[in-house]
């Protein structure tokens, strides 16, 4: 009987590092729904038991029943029938089914839709672990946000009829965006949206690359404007498959064979509108795809996880010249590494959630409890823009980030184990191929830096980064607020040098100015787990100066990792502002030489 | 058509993790060093329960006889989809054996006129595999044991298939029926968000009485009760209260609960220690092989 909620020390102790009452409290609107909802919390204090409870049941059914199946998903895949339908592996429709028994699958819905009204931070813990055990199944276990922007957007009558089923388990969904020349850029979408006489919508056209397309309900960006090129021609619609939704292929794939990726062709298919024409990209689908960038960065922090542990594992019980290999420093050091980035990824991807789940909080407050004095609710609206414009910062980082640690992290699995890594008697190998998808789908790592840097440049890092110093940091970092204060000054320095050399040198040293932020950033959060008020005992390994069992405080451990992380980190951060500070710009002016021509057939 | 399924569950230590502590010194087993858990066939059974109300509609009610704290899975079963549970617990209970045991069962079945009747196939601490054939001779019913899979239910007939060792065999039946389920039968579903979320308030009236003394220590009795009755007056309006019935309420002859109903008697309990390494290498020669056969001989492991 395994747990993959409570084997994990670190999302333990951040589940009580992290305030969840104040977001219990804000999400439950004052524990009003207690009321009405038998099951709805009646104060902080229960909220957060319910939010410990349902992890502990998710930990049990991913390590338990999900995890044992993975591998089978993974030879398995999906098969296109000959009338069109799909037909899963058998364990990715065993595990749904027992995920819905569960009902776990309207997460983050309202409680009057069937709903757990779970934050945001809450449900990327549980993709986390769902991800763990099968990172194909993430892909419809995190595709929640389709029920979340028809709640967030459509009409009364939609929601009604779409997310009780959402929440029940019954239906999953698909977000049908991409076409064979719109993927990164959705703005130059063709597929069509029509009216006939009557005012009912139709969509015809091809949908490509679409995640679990052979869903039950399906969100359309569409253009709806014929005259109107970009994004503001694009609505949202929803459908459902039928006679006129023809899957057209299934995409054969490096990595999450359990996820279907279907071809889509639209024939005149009878859809309805979500909220107002032309909103379709900005702001519904740019909501929803944040949604879901969080999500592929608890996919990542789920796969490297998975890949970790298997590393930790074998390391220590593999032996060559005569000891086990984790003695060796270059294997040790890799371990160490693995673990650290994981514990880093971690720190970033649930401080993004609660920032999530304040920016709405917020926004909620602004716009259905507005306080009356005009004071309040001014700080409100301040409060609600500033996390918002928080969010936007750190949902780019998250997913960056993450899917790019949890590539290292596989990578590096392997080669811990060498040969064995490669074969496919271990997982690793699966993991490493289910981690490379992450860096590309939702935004590539390289849109996600387009997105973020403009935040770390605007300022917005820089005032986030002065909330995390005004914390209260425990003595044992006092040093390495020191060197991170140097830091936040070589990133200030790089930031100006690039604002005086414009957006193009912006976007080209774009990734050195986002690694800054983000480093800085995760010191921050590092140091101030090691500050925590929590007491937590966790385990170390035995060894040569450590009994087996001996336990050493969590915020002692925290402090190790602060401190390595840091420390490693300032000569890097130190190297990039001076790569940024050269001021070269051959990639402009020398690319046509330096990569020779395009060469014929 | 809708069924009424009684599940009949035990809480027990779990003995698949053995640690250094849990033998007492006269060879029995430490019970308070084991964790208790939902005896791990009993989950098939609920299951396989669960699975009939999704499918046909009724009812699921889980009954489980021990003490006080065998409420825990009574809870567990509530958030993983029953409807109803009873925790029949009375101090005249204990020492019972599998026949005075399932004497008491059969008076609480006997309350809840079920349609079908689950077990698990056997206890992990006992592993008798008796109570469930017993309860069925004592109330009458029909018994299926082993069962594997459940292939029909229609018109009240049950087409089940059951394990025989070497093979299955389907049988067919009518209702009522007592099932007895293997490990087999299905992967058991984990508790349910809601249900969790809802029934992790529920409580039989000695857990609120318990509680109501842990909060009152220095209050009087006739307060304590006060308070206990009002709140289990609270919790059954929510439907969050555990139901308990003793042997006074099952109207059991007393002669045959407890001590003086089971004739089971322990005769000797042996600690066997194995005081050998648990394994030894044999070398593949001729010889190693001859060494080792000869061994197995003397020890009489073969003959």
């Amino acid at each position: 009987m395994g747990n993959f909620y409570k084997d994990n020390d670190d999302i333990r102790f951040l589940f009580r590092h992290i305030d969840q009452g104040q977001l219990a409290s804000m999400i439950e609107e004052g524990f009003r729904f207690a009321e009405e909802f038998d099951y709805a919390p009646a104060n902080a204090e229960e909220a957060v038991q319910n939010y410990d409870l349902v992890l502990d049941a998710l930990g049990e059914l991913s390590a338990d029943f999900i995890a044992p199946r993975a591998e089978d998903v993974d030879r398995e895949g999906n098969t296109l029938n000959e009338d069109g339908s799909v037909t899963r592996a058998k364990g990715m429709t065993e595990a749904l089914e027992k995920l819905a028994q569960a009902e776990v699958m309207g997460f983050t819905l309202p409680h009057r839709f069937g709903g757990l009204n779970f934050p945001n931070l809450m449900y990327s813990m549980a993709t986390e672990m769902i991800s763990r055990a099968d990172a194909s199944l993430m892909n419809v276990f995190g595709l929640q946000g389709i029920a979340e922007t028809i709640d967030a957007f459509a009409s009364e009558e939609i929601k009604q009829e779409y997310l009780p089923p959402f929440a029940a388990g019954k239906v999953t969904g698909a977000m049908v965006l991409t076409e064979p020349d719109a993927g990164s850029d959705l703005q130059v979408i063709k597929l069509k949206a029509f009216q006939d006489d009557k005012g009912n919508w139709f969509l015809n056209g091809v949908k490509r690359f679409i995640t679990n397309g052979c869903g039950d309900v399906l969100l359309v960006l569409s253009r709806s404007e014929p005259d109107r090129a970009g994004g503001l021609g694009l609505s949202l619609f929803v459908c459902e498959p039928g006679p006129t939704v023809h899957i057209r292929r299934l995409e054969d794939k490096l990595g999450i064979h359990g996820s279907p990726t279907c071809e889509i062709f639209f024939d005149n298919t009878p859809c309805k509108l979500i909220g107002e024409r032309k909103r379709g990209l900005a702001p519904y689908v740019a909501t929803l795809m944040n949604g879901a960038r969080i999500g592929i960065a608890a996919q990542s922090m789920g796969i490297a996880e998975a890949a970790y542990r298997i590393a930790r594992d074998y390391a220590a019980s593999r032996e060559q010249f005569g000891v086990a290999i984790e003695k060796l420093p270059a294997v040790r050091d890799m371990l160490i590494d693995m673990k650290i980035a994981l514990e880093a990824g971690r720190a970033l991807l649930y401080d993004t959630s609660r920032v999530v789940d304040l920016a709405v909080g917020y926004n909620r407050q602004v716009e259905s409890n507005p306080p009356e004095d005009k004071a309040e609710l001014k700080a409100l609206k301040n409060k609600a823009r500033a996390y918002k414009r928080y969010a936007g910062l750190l949902t780019p980082m998250s997913k960056y980030f993450c899917s790019e640690m949890c590539n290292a992290v596989a990578y590096d699995a392997i080669q811990v184990l060498g040969g064995s890594g490669y074969m496919r008697d271990y997982a690793s190998e699966r993991h490493a191929r289910d981690a490379r998808i992450t860096t590309i789908y939702e935004g590539t790592s390289q849109l996600q830096v387009v997105a973020a840097v403009r935040g770390v440049c605007s300022g917005t890092a820089e005032k986030y980064l002065a909330d995390l110093v005004a914390l209260q940091y425990a003595p044992e970092v006092k040093d390495l607020l020191e060197t991170l204060a140097e830091g936040r000054e070589l990133l200030r320095g790089a930031i100006e040098f690039t604002k005086e050399r414009g957006n193009d040198y912006m976007d080209l040293y774009g990734r050195a100015l986002t690694d800054i932020a983000m480093d800085l950033i995760m010191g921050y959060l590092l140091c101030g787990q090691a500050s925590s008020k929590v007491q937590m005992d966790v385990a170390v390994a035995p060894g040569a100066n450590k009994d087996n069992g001996e336990t050493i405080p969590m915020t002692q451990r925290k402090a190790m990792i602060a401190r390595r992380f840091v420390e490693k980190n300032a000569p890097k951060i130190k190297a990039l502002t001076d790569l940024i500070r050269q001021g070269d710009k051959s990639t402009f002016s020398d690319y046509d030489a330096l990569v020779g021509p395009v060469q014929e057939a | 058509m809708a069924y009424h399924c009684v599940v009949l569950a035990k809480q027990v230590p779990d003995t698949q993790r053995i640690t250094g502590q849990v033998m007492n010194d006269d060879g029995t087993v430490n019970r308070s060093a084991l964790p208790a858990i939902f005896n791990p066939e009993d989950l098939n059974a609920l299951e396989l329960a669960l699975q009939i109300k999704d499918r046909f509609g009724g009812r699921v009610t889980v009954v489980t006889m021990g003490l006080p704290g065998a409420t825990r899975i009574l809870r567990d079963s509530l958030y993983r989809g029953a409807d109803d549970a009873i925790l029949v617990t009375d101090r005249r209970c204990a020492a019972s054996d599998t026949l005075a045991t399932s004497y008491i069962l059969s008076r609480a079945v006997k309350k809840l006129e079920a349609d079908i009747v689950l077990c698990g196939r056997q206890a992990i601490d006992g592993d008798t595999a008796q109570v469930g054939p017993q309860l069925a001779e004592k109330l009458d019913l029909t018994q299926i044991t082993y069962v594997e899979a459940l292939e029909e239910l229609e018109d009240r007939q049950i087409t089940v298939r059951r394990n025989i060792g070497n093979g299955w065999q389907q049988v067919k039946t009518s209702l009522p029926v007592l099932l007895t389920v293997t490990g087999e039968a299905n992967a058991p579903r984990v508790a349910a968000a809601k249900q969790l979320m809802k029934q992790k308030k529920a409580r039989t009236r000695l857990e609120v009485a318990q509680e109501i003394q842990e909060i009152n220590p220095d209050a009087v009795e006739a307060e304590r009760e006060e308070l206990t009755a009002s709140r289990c007056a609270t919790l059954e309006s929510q439907d969050l209260l555990i139901k308990h019935w003793d042997l006074d309420d099952l109207e059991a002859d007393l002669t045959w609960c407890g001590r003086n109903g089971s004739p089971t008697k322990v005769h000797r309990i042996q600690s066997v220690v194995l005081a050998a390494k648990e394994s030894k290498d044999v070398e593949p020669t001729e010889e190693g092989i001859t060494d080792m056969i000869h061994e197995l001989i003397q020890d009489k492991i073969i003959a």
